[in-house]
């Protein structure tokens, strides 16, 4: 196998890794909204019931997660799965994980808000619902930017569990090219490693430039 | 005629009974200042009347509107308080400008987005009020570039934005430097000058005996004394009154 035979085959791999990052964060963000408001929400079974979510997914480890959304269906109830189901099941299993410290890391933003900043909108007669979008969130969200950016560049190294159930993703064909005869072995690791870098390199900057557009 | 009456207002906090059978009327052009000592109850009325506190018994009346009245002996509001809200505006102690928000966007975007007023008309009342309490060049500043007491001056000025027909100052220069609290005093003074109907919780003495109409003295939730600046600053009757000027003349 030749360097250039490796690195087509890690980008292909790449591809499915950048898929689990973007579904992740699309479906997970906004879904911790709707965690965070169930935590504070005034009826008591609701904020028991996220409580008990939140506290399973922080304290469990995303592969055991990550296999019993696999294979639990299947185990459990007998059920016959799609064939897509591999990747189905990496994106609910990394929604619910990152969903869970999404709505924790809200949490803080929102408490960081001084009251009085509801107060102001609220003598202004702003609604609820207006209150929520032109006050609130835009703070919110410049208080939680640096532990968001923190928790995805978490999320593009774990995208690598996936791996235990066999999604083709990046880290899956270093693995296989690395045992394989006749490759460059080692070396797939370290193109792995530097694929790695390079995409959280550019989180990064993108985050930091997102902070200082967001910045008062 | 008068713009907020407040009938027999009571409030507690838990245990805590904070507002007794308060009643306080305030006309159309006339500066009222409540002073006191602190934990007498004259901010919790001060938002009670903004409606920033919930009141157990009493009413609350803006432009001989019910806002709150009495029904089978506890306090009840209007279900859609929007209309009320645009009868005052409200200038906090902390400012609470909004830091995301420009000085031009702090003073335009309630004038849009609640009163629904168009660019070009919401865009002219802030130019006016950033000319008038000497903000001019600051108008793309973000709160966090400016002094307290520009801060202060532009949440003055958010609070004219939309037209009210009173306004409520709650201790305005009581996060301020020394040095500050003279350019906020200058503009609630102007605002006087204009007839401007205020109601103004203050521990500065002597500005409220000079800028006010009317003077109350609250204690332990009580109205203790009230009438001219004359009567309660300068010739109280009551000896809480006397105990609590007394502190300011030392």
């Amino acid at each position: 196998m030749t360097v250039q035979t490796m690195l087509l085959a890690l980008s292909e791999g790449f591809v499915t890794t950048l898929a689990i990052f973007a579904v992740t964060i699309i479906g997970s963000m906004p879904l911790g909204i709707f965690v965070y408001f169930g935590k504070v929400s005034r009826i008591a079974p609701i904020r028991w019931i996220v409580e008990i979510y939140i506290s399973i997914i922080r304290g469990t480890p995303l592969m055991l997660q990550l296999m019993v959304v696999y294979f639990g269906p299947n185990l459990i109830f007998g059920v016959s799965l799609p064939s897509n189901w591999r990747f189905i099941a990496v994106a609910i299993a990394f929604i619910i994980n990152y969903a869970a410290y999404f709505a924790e890391i809200y949490r803080s933003g929102f408490e960081a808000i001084p009251k009085g900043q509801y107060e102001a909108a609220e003598v202004l007669g702003y609604t609820k619902v207006q209150r929520f979008m032109k006050i609130i969130i835009p703070q919110m969200i410049r208080n939680t930017l640096p532990s968001i950016t923190n928790e995805l560049i978490t999320l593009v190294k774990d995208t690598s569990l996936a791996s235990i159930i066999g999604t083709m993703e990046m880290f899956t064909r270093a693995k296989q090219i690395a045992v394989a005869p006749h490759t460059p072995g080692m070396w797939a690791f370290v193109a792995a490693a530097v694929f790695y870098y390079v995409f959280n390199y550019i989180v990064a900057i993108i985050m930091a430039k997102l902070e200082k557009k967001f910045q008062y | 005629m008068k713009v907020l009456e407040l009938n027999n207002i009571e409030k507690s906090f838990g245990d805590l009974t904070v507002l007794k059978d308060i009643s306080l009327s305030v006309e159309k052009g006339q500066v009222i200042s409540i002073i006191g000592p602190s934990g007498s109850g004259k901010t919790t009325l001060m938002r009670s009347a903004a409606f920033l506190e919930t009141i157990d018994k009493g009413e609350i009346i803006y432009n001989g509107n019910k806002a709150a009245w009495m029904e089978k002996g506890k306090a009840v509001y209007q279900k859609n308080l929007k209309p009320f809200k645009s009868c005052f505006g409200f200038v906090f102690q902390q400012f609470n400008l909004f830091p995301h928000y420009s000085v031009i966007k702090n003073l335009t975007d309630a004038q849009m987005v609640v009163q629904k007023r168009s660019k070009e008309e919401a865009f002219s009342i802030a130019k006016e009020l950033i000319e008038q309490l000497g903000l001019s060049g600051k108008e793309n500043y973000r709160p966090s570039q400016l002094s307290g007491g520009q801060q202060q001056r532009v949440a003055i000025a958010r609070a004219l934005a939309v037209k009210p027909d009173i306004l409520f100052f709650d201790e305005p220069t009581s996060a301020l430097d020394p040095e500050l609290t003279g350019e906020v005093l200058k503009v609630i003074r102007s605002l006087a000058e204009e007839h401007m109907t205020m109601v103004i919780v203050t521990h500065e003495m002597a500005f409220a005996r000079d800028v006010s109409d009317h003077i109350i003295f609250m204690d332990e939730g009580f109205i203790v004394e009230e009438g001219s600046p004359d009567e309660v600053i300068n010739n109280p009757k009551e000896e809480r009154t006397k105990a609590f000027l007394g502190r300011f003349k030392r």
